[in-house]
Parts: structure tokens; sequence; C-alpha cells
């Protein structure tokens, strides 16, 4: 395989490793505070999707912005948009479906978070219907650059600086700050944290809206990426982030996003060797394989031992 | 020593008429009890005989079956009355707008405005959702208006003044002994989540401030230097300064401690417990003690309460309660008072 190829391939396994690593973060976070699978999760990114369709084509986008401002700008409004209304989502989700829950046995909030999901997709289908629907492309998908004569898209250079870009904030948001204290204390010993001032009801809040709009971010990626979206792209997208969450070892922030990418890589590598049907197979097997010879994943559990 | 109970002073806690029962069993029974401001108060009583269950109460961690927990002259906890009312109270407005939006949609009006109304709609409910969650003072009084009472919950506990320690430590192992006094220092904070994200001068000012603070309690405890080991690294006793470092730094006008020299050599105690005085001399503080080590209680205390079977039986000072005939009896068992 020449140099090219292989460029091209990795920035193509980086791309849809980073939309996985920005949902399994959600994944990964809920784990680390409250121990639950979010199995809604999924959901919260194909809903995100669907917000940004909208908002795009409220505002009148059909298809590429060229003026390089207005791209800027509308980008801009897509993610806050997305991130905010999907993070307020989850907060709604989380006091509404886990909450009253908090106390009962594990299986009580997995089985209400199947069905939080299954709601999502009901809301979403009565309202933009059971057919993909298309997602203004307001980047132009082709545009390029060229490294060595490899043409490299924007895009995907967009999406990866993007995608560590958020990464990076929540590490520093995660270790540096006041907040960020409270998450990690109250993932550790959620009752002393409260007995020491820490309100965990508004700090489990916080990491579900932070989760959220993550997630929601994703959802826009995706639909730039791939142009469209449909009610059920949640559940694959979303059970190959828990993946993700799950080979980084779950409740690790740093892990899930090494998931992410390590994900990205074997879905690239196996369609690059004309294995694509197997893709999932491949993924699945090598889960079983890191779970069965390092049950705690790649970087280990908890959140709460990230320090 | 004398003189700190006398009743002319102010009290800082109290607790009237206090009972606790888990099923059939009564684990506090009709206590009432109180710590006058500057006191070192000691709690004490053989195994099972409630002094948890009281510590748990009075921490805000379980609502009590009758009686309340005055806090500064405040009543904080105490059983919830119509609390049932609460969702109501926040639902209201959601209500309202869904309504609003859907008469507008009946009205005709067109499309856009009928989606803004849902949007606004929405936002009311997360505002209302949040002010619910955070329960700023005005949202307070406005349940009090309405007649509802909750117990304030732990945290809220914490904010009012009272800052503890537990009889197994519990500091967050993972984190380093300085941001454990941090989490301590929590609602002393105010930056939030935007000041974060931003980085705003108040963030960071805040995060500096709050660091050289967190740093003098470890100095004030004697952790000089050892400010980024992990909680989990600290020897046995480092970790028990540690938490008292952490409950100081919310600023507390309370301290409860629980079982503060449990596991400790006699020469550890000691200086442990010459802390004690420091603390309270030192920094104004009241202090609530759990302690089974006989010697700890009677050399500081200034006055003992000695619970049995959740019933308070003894009370006063620590000549008066060491010699009480219940009090033997419910340390040596029946007969063994001669």
């Amino acid at each position: 395989m020449d140099f090219g190829l292989l460029l091209q391939q990795t920035i193509n396994a980086l791309t849809i490793g980073a939309i996985y690593a920005l949902i399994a973060l959600g994944y990964t976070m809920v784990y680390g505070i409250i121990e639950l699978i979010n199995f809604a999760h999924g959901d919260v990114f194909m809903t995100g999707s669907f917000v940004t369709m909208w908002l795009l084509t409220t505002l009148g986008f059909q298809g590429t912005i060229k003026d390089p401002l207005t791209l800027a700008g509308v980008l801009a409004l897509a993610f806050l948009v997305a991130m905010t209304v999907m993070g307020a989502v989850g907060v709604i989700i989380e006091r509404f479906a886990y909450r009253p829950l908090r106390n009962a046995p594990r299986l009580a909030p997995l089985i209400t978070a199947i069905g939080v999901s299954f709601i999502l997709q009901n809301i979403v289908q009565s309202i933009w219907g059971p057919s993909p629907v298309s997602v203004p492309q307001i980047i132009d998908v082709q545009a390029s650059f060229r490294v060595g004569g490899t043409p490299i898209r924007f895009l995907s250079i967009f999406i990866i600086v993007l995608a560590i870009a958020l990464m990076v904030a929540l590490q520093l948001f995660v270790g540096r700050t006041r907040l960020g204290r409270a998450m990690r204390s109250t993932a550790i010993d959620r009752e002393a944290a409260q007995l020491m001032g820490v309100d965990i009801n508004t700090t489990i809040a916080l990491t579900f809206f932070i989760g959220s709009a993550l997630a929601g971010a994703a959802g826009v990626v995706q639909g730039l990426y791939l142009g469209n979206t449909v009610f059920t792209a949640g559940f694959q997208a979303g059970l190959k982030a828990f993946t993700a969450a799950v080979l980084g070892g779950i409740g690790n922030t740093t892990g899930a996003a090494l998931g992410g990418f390590v994900i990205g890589f074997i879905e690239v590598g196996s369609t690059y060797l004309g294995y694509t049907r197997w893709s999932e197979a491949v993924v699945f097997t090598i889960l079983i394989l890191v779970l069965v010879f390092r049950p705690t994943g790649l970087l280990g559990q908890q959140l709460a031992e990230r320090a | 020593m004398s003189g700190a109970s006398t009743p002319a002073r102010p009290l800082v806690l109290r607790t009237i008429g206090l009972t606790k029962q888990f099923g059939g069993l009564v684990a506090v029974r009709d206590v009432d009890f109180e710590i006058p401001e500057g006191a070192i108060v000691s709690l004490i009583g053989p195994n099972g005989a409630g002094k948890t269950t009281m510590f748990n109460v009075i921490a805000g961690l379980s609502d009590p079956t009758s009686g309340l927990v005055e806090f500064l002259g405040q009543r904080m906890i105490a059983r919830p009355e119509r609390s049932w009312l609460e969702p109501v109270v926040w639902v209201v407005p959601a209500v309202v707008v869904w309504a609003l939006s859907y008469a507008a949609w009946l009205a005709g009006l067109p499309l856009v405005l009928g989606q803004l109304l849902v949007l606004v709609g929405l936002g009311v409910l997360i505002a209302t959702l949040i002010t619910a969650v955070v329960r700023p003072p005005w949202y307070g009084l406005l349940l009090v208006r309405f007649g509802i009472f909750k117990s304030a919950r732990p945290n809220e506990m914490v904010l009012a003044g009272i800052g503890r320690t537990f009889q197994n430590i519990r500091l967050f192992a993972n984190m380093t002994a300085l941001e454990n006094v941090l989490v301590g220092m929590h609602g002393q904070l105010r930056a939030n989540g935007l000041d974060a994200a931003l980085r705003t001068a108040r963030h960071n000012r805040e995060e500096v401030q709050g660091r050289s603070e967190a740093r003098r309690w470890l100095a004030y405890v004697g952790l000089r230097g050892r400010e980024d080991e992990l909680a989990r690294n600290l020897p046995y006793g480092d970790q028990r300064r540690l938490e008292i470092a952490r409950a100081l730094a919310s600023r507390p006008r309370l301290l409860l401690l629980d079982e503060p020299t449990a596991g400790m050599n006699p020469s550890e105690t000691s200086t442990m417990t010459a802390l004690f005085g420091k603390i309270r001399s030192e920094l104004n503080l009241t202090i609530l003690l759990i302690e089974h080590d006989m010697r700890v209680v009677m050399g500081v205390s200034d006055r003992v309460t000695v619970l049995d079977h959740g019933e308070k039986i003894a009370e006063g000072s620590p000549d008066e309660v060491r010699r009480d005939p219940r009090v033997i009896e419910a340390y040596l068992g029946k007969g063994s008072v001669a």
C-alpha cells in the first residue's frame, strides 16, 4: 500500500472514529457518575442530527455555503443549537426517567433507558417520518487540498480538529474546575460528596448535559459528513460508541476517545481489505478479545480513577 | 471548660423529640439534644445505641419519623409536609405555555410562531427544572408560602454550616490532598459552568485563591508539603487529618466528628485531641463528637450525652456522666452497679 492511500485511509478512520469518540464520551461519563448504561444515548445523537437538519432547512440552506464568513456563522449556530437542545433533552431524560430510579436495583434504570430510546425514536419518527431525510451539507464535501498528490478533504480535517478540541476542553473541565472536581468526587463517593457540600443532583444533571451536548455535536458532524439521517441511526452508532467506551475502559474519558478511534480504524481497515460486511463482526470480535484478556478495557475503568 | 454549657449561650443545634424508625425498629426515640455555641459536645453509647442514626438525621441524609432539627435557630429537618405539591408548582408554567401554543395553533397563527411557542415552552420547562434542581433561596421561600416543607438536603446543611468527618475514612481516594480540600470548599466557591467554559476572570481568580486557601487548611492540620499526593497514598493518620482539613474548608459553624481517633495509637490520639482543642479555640467552632474511646471523650468534652437503645439516658458534664449508674449499666451490663 502506498503512502497516499495509507494517509487517506488514516484520515477516513480518524473522521469516523471522531464521531464514535464524541458519542462514547457521553456513555462513559454517565456510567462513571451513576453506573448506568444509558442506552438512550445513541438516540440523543440521532435526535441531534435531526435538530441540525431542522435548523438548517428552517434557515433556508439547501447545500454548500460558499462564503466562508456565513459558513462559520451557520456552523457555530448549528453546533450551539444542537448542543444546547440535546444537552437540555439529556437533563430532562435524567430528571424524569433516571432520577426517580436512582436508588432502585440497577436493572430498573437500564430497562428505562431502553424505553427512553424507543420514545426518542418514535418522537422523531412521528415528526419527520420513517424514511431517511437529507441534511444540507453546508461544508463542500468535495473541497480538498493535496498532500503529496493525495487529496485530503477539508471536511475531514474540520471534524477531526473539532472533536479533538471538544475532548481537550472536556478533559480540562473535568480536571481543573470546581464543577469538574464535583463530578469526580460524586463519581468516587456520591454520599461523601454530598456531605461535603456538593449538590449531587445538579452535578449529575450537568454530567448528562455535557454528555448529551457532545452527542448533539456528533449529530451535527454526522449530518455534515453523510448528508442524510434516519430515525434508526442512533441504534447502530450508539452500539458502536458503547463498544468504544467499553473497549477503552468504561468510565474513563480518555479511554472512550481512544476506543472511538480504534473502532474507526477497524472499520476503515476491514472495508479497505474488502470485508465491509464483516466490519461489525471484526469490531465485536476485538471487543470480546479485549474483554477476555483485559476486562476493565484498554485504559482501566472509572472516571474516578483517571486522576 | 465549664461555663461553655451555661444555657445563656445561643444554641448552634437543637433536636426536639427526634425519633427515627426503620420499620418496627426504633433507632432513635424522642431525643431532645442541644449543642451550645463554642462547646465540645460528645455523643456516646454502646454499639447500636443510635448514634450514627442521629448523626445521619442531623446531616440531612434521612428524614426523621417525627421531631425536628433546628440549626442556628432555624427548622432545617423534619418530616416533609405537602411535598407532593412541589412538582405541581413547577409544572404549572410549562402547562400554561403549552396551552397557549395549542391555542395559537387552533387560532391558525403561522406555523413558525407555533414552533417558536413550543421552543419557549421548552425553555420555560427547562428553566423551572433548573430552578427546582438548584433550589435558590427565593425558591425555598416560595415553597414555604405554599405550605410545603422539605428537609434541607445534606449539601444544604453543609452550606448552612455543618462540616463532618467519617468513621471509616471517606476521602476521594484518587484525588490529590489539595483537590480533596477544594471539594470541601465547593460551597464557598461560586464559579459556574459558564465561567469555567469561558475562563472568565472570576473563574481564574477564584481558582487561584481557592488553591492558596486550600494550602492554608492543609498546613493548619499539619499536612504542609503533601498537597499533590493522592489521598489514598497518605498514611492513615494523615488521612484523618486530611478529612478534618476538608471539613474545615467548608467554613462550618459546627463540626461533626465521627470517631476521629478510631484505629489510632495513644500518641496519635493525643495529638488529635490537641488539634480539636486548637480548632475550637482558634476557629471559634462548635464540635459534636461521636467517640468510643472514653479517655478522649472525658478529656476533651464540655458536655456528654449518652444514648442507649435509641434513648437518651444521661446528659451532663463528663464527671456527672461517668458516675451515672444508668450509664455504667448500659456500658457494662446489668449487675455491674454494685
